[in-house]
């Protein structure tokens, strides 16, 4: 079963341990400047929404890349920079509709989410659940069950 | 490694900056942020300086475990001598100002002297100027914040700032970092503001490591694990912040009201998280938007709340109708109770001021809390009031006072030097509720004994943070004592204030001891940080910072004298509540905290004490 990156504002705190984990998971050290993930906080809303790649099934940025250094993984379905055949001339940076591929300048390659080979850290860092891996073809199961539960409420009352 | 063993020297008198190596063996008995900044302070400043002169310091410092996944390190602590105390100050700050100057490289600034005229650090990672802060001076907190990273094209820079309240040398003027959280006591914003700095901007991609990452991980899971089980930092903190307080220390009889003439206020529940919670009838929406957290931190505690449009301090205001940062019980309890205000809005709006100015709403609520029972006794009146009406329990009074204080104008800038010198200019030096020149927070000693000797011998004058035994005396943490008792009070206090000391300085939040002990952050420690970091070494190094602040505020000009609480405390029992007919037992419980801490009767250090302590 493919899994996704899941990710519900609503719960999000703005903690930042999916970036220290996705740092730590990918540089050995503790630095959401090279995390993966990005979580953004709107001010004046009071609102929290992490953001990152989602692996695209056609991907801009693997289908940009002129030195094909950008591969499926087809195991979790994850677009992987290979650092040894990139570049780094950023073209997929500009061809990411979504800006969830960037540039790391002390390694000269770019960076984006490869979901950890299937254990992506940041999920797994969540205080709060605001980002869950979950089966790829039923994202949307826990908005749905929430749902179902509020209108089967409606119909008890109805009834 | 954990340390970034690495500082930065900031002389503002000549513009230069230079790097230090930390001193590593001091890090090993100071551990970080308050203990070490402590001891360099110490090490580098007369204790007899005017804290507003050239001569006084000002440090921002990190701990070692800041910047780490541990949950909650991203704090970062202000030491300085203290503007409103002439004391040892130490305001530790959340927000994610600490883990960006960790990230640049640095484990704390030690600003020296006085720039010429008003200037704004810009830290990024090696690259370190200073800017001149003409166009900020004279901006708030939340303008000055925005411009700076509108200025530099950079979102991402963290700022520290103070606003117009620090400028003016209101005295509990406070430093704001990520727009809403504070260094918030003693005045240390009032001393940035002495010395021309506007600002501190820092952008940091270096990364933290740690020693042994492995250790590490495990570690800090394990100290996730026990925050998220716990009934306080696991569910009552996050869902209802500090403010799940408000009711329980009313109904506990020790909820400072109208200046300390009552000890429970009828309003409580109109201030608190319950309240938040409660969709308004305007809008149908609550006061309370969300929780947030601050960096790294799984609690979660911190409120964003929204006025009310239609109140009459934000109508046709729009700049106050977005959501930020609050309330949180001690500012509720000083803008509410102790004024006897319980107009939710009116306090949601007075923090905002207090977050966007730059004060420190526990000091200026509790100042005009004073200056309102002067108003009520005839003392002052309309003529020194600039007009202001200033009974208790007048909202408007109080929106007008924070915006007036916010920017040192008008009867404001008198609020502004501090309930202590107010009281004294009016010749009422006994309504001044405060030890040290500092004003009490939300909790009144005659209904929780500990406090009283809690706020007596703290060393930054009056503070709950110093050592939190209502955790003790009201929540049973970690284990149950009676709040109106004194016996044991002496040995709780020194126990208290010994960890707290070492979780001040290790990056923490000190809120992780409501489910962490020493135990639960030994381990993190050790992983994280060279050499051997036991339990028992945590303890005495939390010992050894005590007893040098002490000795710092001794060699200022502080006796044991000092440790003392207003008469109001000692000698007027409260008149309602399970503490009723009780006055604190200082009297009774201050020697036996001589005693236990090794000190003379007359409140020194012991040689034996300093020998043992190494100091």
């Amino acid at each position: 079963m493919q899994k996704s990156l899941n990710i519900d504002p609503e719960k999000c705190t703005g903690c930042l341990q999916c970036e220290l984990a996705c740092s730590y998971d990918n540089e050995g050290v503790f630095n959401p400047s090279k995390s993966r993930i990005k979580v953004f906080k709107f001010e004046d809303a009071g609102r929290f929404v992490p953001y990152t790649c989602t692996q695209c099934d056609e991907a801009w940025c693997m289908q940009a890349c002129p030195v094909d250094a950008i591969s499926l993984d087809t195991t979790t379905g994850a677009k992987v920079v290979s650092d040894t055949l990139c570049v780094g001339c950023k073209v997929c940076t500009i061809a990411c509709p979504f800006g969830t591929v960037n540039y790391n300048s002390s390694t000269g390659k770019v960076i984006k989410c490869d979901l950890c080979e299937g254990e992506p850290a940041c999920a797994t860092a969540c205080p709060t659940a605001a980002i869950t891996y979950v089966d790829a073809n039923w994202t949307g199961l826990d908005k749905m069950r929430a749902w179902a539960e509020k209108t089967d409420a409606g119909t008890q009352v109805s009834a | 490694m954990a340390w970034a063993r690495n500082l930065l020297r900031v002389d503002l008198s000549k513009g230069t900056s230079t790097n230090e190596p930390l001193n590593m063996e001091w890090a090993q008995k100071y551990l970080g942020q308050r203990g070490l900044a402590t001891k360099y302070f110490v090490e580098e400043v007369d204790p007899k300086v005017d804290p507003l002169s050239p001569k006084n310091k000002l440090i921002m410092t990190t701990g070692p475990l800041t910047g780490t996944s541990a949950s909650t390190a991203g704090r970062y602590s202000v030491v300085t001598k203290g503007a409103l105390t002439g004391a040892i100050a130490c305001s530790n700050s959340g927000g994610f100002f600490g883990n960006e100057l960790k990230n640049a490289g640095y484990d704390m600034i030690i600003f020296e002297g006085k720039a010429e005229k008003p200037v704004y650090l810009m830290v990024e990672n090696d690259s370190v100027q200073i800017l001149d802060a003409a166009e900020f001076w004279g901006a708030s907190v939340w303008d000055t914040e925005e411009g700076i990273k509108t200025k530099h094209g950079d979102p991402l820079i963290r700022v520290a700032s103070i606003g117009v309240s620090g400028e003016q040398g209101v005295k509990f003027a406070c430093i704001v970092n990520d727009m809403d959280r504070a260094a918030g006591r003693s005045g240390v914003g009032t001393v940035m503001g002495s010395k021309n700095l506007k600002a501190v901007a820092v952008r940091g991609t270096l990364g933290v490591a740690v020693d042994d990452s492995k250790s590490f991980m495990a570690a800090a899971a394990a100290g996730k694990e026990v925050l998220a089980g716990n009934a306080v930092t696991g569910e009552g903190l996050p869902a209802f912040g500090t403010q799940v307080l408000m009711n329980v220390i009313n109904e506990t009889g020790a909820l400072p009201t109208h200046n300390h003439r009552d000890v429970q206020f009828e309003g409580a529940n109109n201030i608190s998280a319950e309240a938040m919670a409660e969709p308004r009838e305007s809008d149908g929406k609550p006061n309370l938007v969300t929780n947030q957290a601050c960096f790294g931190c799984t609690i979660a505690c911190g409120r964003v709340s929204t006025i009310d449009r239609n109140h009459f301090s934000v109508k046709d205001r729009p700049e106050y109708h977005k959501a930020s940062g609050g309330l949180e019980y001690e500012a509720a309890w000083a803008l509410g109770a102790a004024t006897g205000v319980d107009d939710l809005d009116a306090l949601t709006f007075a923090n905002f001021i207090c977050n966007e100015q730059g004060i420190d709403p526990i000091s200026f609520g509790a100042t005009v809390g004073a200056a309102m029972e002067m108003y009520e006794d005839g003392v002052i009146s309309t003529k020194d009031t600039g007009g202001i009406e200033l009974n208790f329990g007048n909202a408007e009074a109080l929106c007008s006072l924070a915006e007036l204080t916010g920017k040192g104008e008008g009867f404001g800038a008198e609020i502004g030097l501090g309930s202590k010198l107010l009281c004294e200019k009016h010749g009422k030096p006994e309504l001044s509720m405060s030890v040290k020149g500092q004003e009490f927070p939300a909790y009144d000693s005659r209904g929780i004994q500990g406090m009283g000797l809690t706020y007596a011998t703290s060393n930054r004058g009056a503070c709950h943070l110093r050592s939190y035994t209502v955790a003790s005396e009201v929540l049973g943490i970690p284990e149950k004592t009676d709040p109106l008792e004194t016996d044991g009070k002496a040995g709780l206090v020194k126990a208290f204030q010994d960890a707290t000391a070492a979780f001040d300085s290790a990056g923490l939040c000190i809120f992780t001891s409501f489910a962490w002990t020493l135990d639960d952050v030994a381990p993190q420690l050790d992983a994280a940080c060279e050499g051997e970091w036991s339990t028992d070494k945590l303890l005495e190094v939390g010992e050894r910072i005590w007893n040098l602040e002490r000795q710092f505020n001794m060699a200022a000009g502080f006796t044991g004298k000092d440790d003392n609480l207003p008469a109001r405390l000692v000698k007027d029992a409260a008149k309602t509540g399970p503490a009723e007919g009780k006055t604190n037992g200082l009297g009774k419980m201050l020697p036996e905290y001589y005693e236990v801490r090794g000190w003379t009767g007359d409140g020194v250090p012991s040689n034996e004490t300093l020998d043992r302590l190494s100091l």
